[in-house]
């Protein structure tokens, strides 16, 4: 790690705002970065699906707990989901190792900006960082060590959707969005269950029924596990700020999703016109 | 050729600290006090955008007085210290010690070598986790470091300031004791209508400790209060 003095040199050099810009100067080897070489693909465990949606005054994003290794499971209760700062939550799909690196370097960017600078970046401005921070790692990426990130956020007016592809890429999504291994299926559920003018509690209802539609047929996601208790995570952003869902609440709210599966397994119906 | 004049080393010294001095008692009074939740910042500001006071880390917050340019410095130096130490080891391997020991190593080599010593006098203050004590440090334009037990004041005309802390300082203030005695003892100095700038490191917020109070709700705490 840097001293006292380079940090402060460095800082003054950089126009001082970024911290992964410090960072690669100070102490480059703790950048969140696949190793620049040796084995890709499945070398590291996957973290599965996560699922997005807007509401009225906000968004709500929702990921399963399953961390997958080739076809074995490795982890039911890994964390994917995670408030960014005070209006914005990032969800991460790919390589593990990595994705959680850069979901923790990503909030101390938003943080020391925020400190620094007095105010909190705008949510462009969060989005387009996350987008370089993605960039940063390319390389790992194209050796299939990627990490496929999605920000959601309050940008003062309207919950935000952006996703990412690995060359970090970012585009903007109406309505909602699913990344990782179980997304298309969660996307055809969200599909005919989303619709505008949800509430909170809406829009989280949906999400979990699209999760538990993808581990339905995708093995690498998890449905809620009623026997040990572990039900994906819940975060929505309003205007009032970003709020992680208590497990009693989003187990509540699957304990109902499942009780209306057991009458119809593949979930609520929708009109054929 | 010309021989430069020699000057003893207890003049050298002693007009250094005679010109920092100097430089620091221009500025205008920050006050940093315990209260019952926390540790309580509260200075006399006429900008709402460049701020004397500041958010360091979780449990850490920073006060100076003195030359802008040289404590904005110190202040973006720290939060880059303790940002890199949070992220290479953990948030709670973030301390104010480790910041204050460097602050003074900087400040000293400063006023013992470089072409003029900092201007500056600071105050990095620390919330113990509950059962553990706060801290308040003190650090001066030659290095020196002080650990306050209760209060600190620095800049500007200090002695009357200090003397209204101390006739009204008790630990167990809730917020509103706290910025009333705060203001108070700033008004020792300054005018009435004065704009305050006032922060607090509170213990019983999660995580990030610090926070800045608007001047509506300053002035929400002083309502009422005739001093």
């Amino acid at each position: 790690m840097g001293g006292f003095d380079a940090a402060a040199a460095v800082g003054r050099a950089l126009g001082r705002s970024s911290f992964a810009d410090l960072l690669a100067h100070a102490a480059p080897e703790a950048l969140p970065r696949a190793a620049a070489s040796g084995p890709g693909g499945e070398a590291a465990p996957h973290g599965t699906t996560i699922v997005c949606a807007t509401f009225d005054g906000g968004v709500a994003i929702a990921g399963d707990r399953r961390a997958t290794w080739a076809s074995q499971i490795v982890q039911n209760d890994i964390e994917k989901v995670f408030p960014t700062d005070a209006h914005s939550a990032v969800g991460v799909a790919g390589t593990a190792g990595v994705a959680l690196d850069l979901v923790r370097l990503f909030q101390v960017e938003l943080e020391h900006y925020e400190k620094i600078e007095g105010v909190p970046l705008s949510f462009e401005g969060k989005a387009n960082r996350l987008g370089g921070l993605i960039r940063a790692q390319l390389d790992g990426a194209l050796r299939g060590l990627g990490v496929l990130p999605v920000l959601v956020g309050w940008d003062g007016a309207e919950g935000r959707i952006v996703s990412y592809d690995i060359v970090g890429g970012r585009y903007d999504e109406t309505g909602f969005y699913a990344v990782g291994s179980g997304a298309p299926f969660a996307r055809g559920s969200l599909k005919k269950l989303h619709r505008p003018g949800l509430d909170a509690a809406g829009a989280v209802t949906a999400l979990l029924q699209s999760l538990v539609d993808a581990a339905d047929d995708d093995s690498a996601t998890a449905g809620p596990d009623a026997v040990r208790r572990l039900y994906p995570l819940v975060c929505t952003v309003d205007a009032a700020g970003v709020r992680r869902w208590t497990d009693a609440e989003v187990e509540a709210l699957a304990e109902r999703v499942l009780a209306a599966r057991r009458e119809r397994p593949d979930g609520p119906g929708a009109p054929l016109l | 050729m010309t021989i430069p004049f020699y000057v003893p080393p207890e003049q050298q010294m002693k007009d250094r600290a005679d010109f920092a001095r100097q430089g620091i008692a221009r500025g205008r009074s920050v006050v940093v006090l315990r209260y019952r939740d926390g540790v309580c910042f509260a200075a006399e500001n006429h900008s709402t955008t460049l701020h004397k006071i500041s958010e360091i880390y979780d449990r850490i917050g920073f006060a100076a007085v003195g030359r802008y340019n040289e404590f904005e410095a110190l202040r973006v130096a720290g939060i880059q210290q303790a940002d890199l130490r949070g992220y290479t080891y953990a948030r709670s391997d973030v301390t104010a010690r480790a910041l204050v020991n460097a602050y003074a190593q900087v400040m000293g080599a400063a006023f013992a070598s470089a072409d003029k010593p900092f201007e500056v006098e600071l105050v990095v203050a620390e919330v113990g986790a509950p059962g553990a004590s706060d801290r308040i440090y003190r650090i001066t334009y030659d290095g020196s470091v002080f650990d306050e037990p209760d209060y600190a004041v620095m800049g500007g005309v200090t002695e009357p300031v200090e003397e209204r802390l101390a006739l009204g300082f008790t630990p167990d203030a809730d917020v509103q004791g706290a910025v009333r005695l705060a203001a108070n003892a700033l008004r020792a100095t300054a005018a009435a209508d004065a704009p305050l700038e006032v922060a607090l490191l509170d213990r019983t917020r999660p995580g990030r400790t610090f926070v800045r109070l608007a001047p509506a709700r300053v002035a929400a705490l002083l309502e009422g209060w005739a001093r």
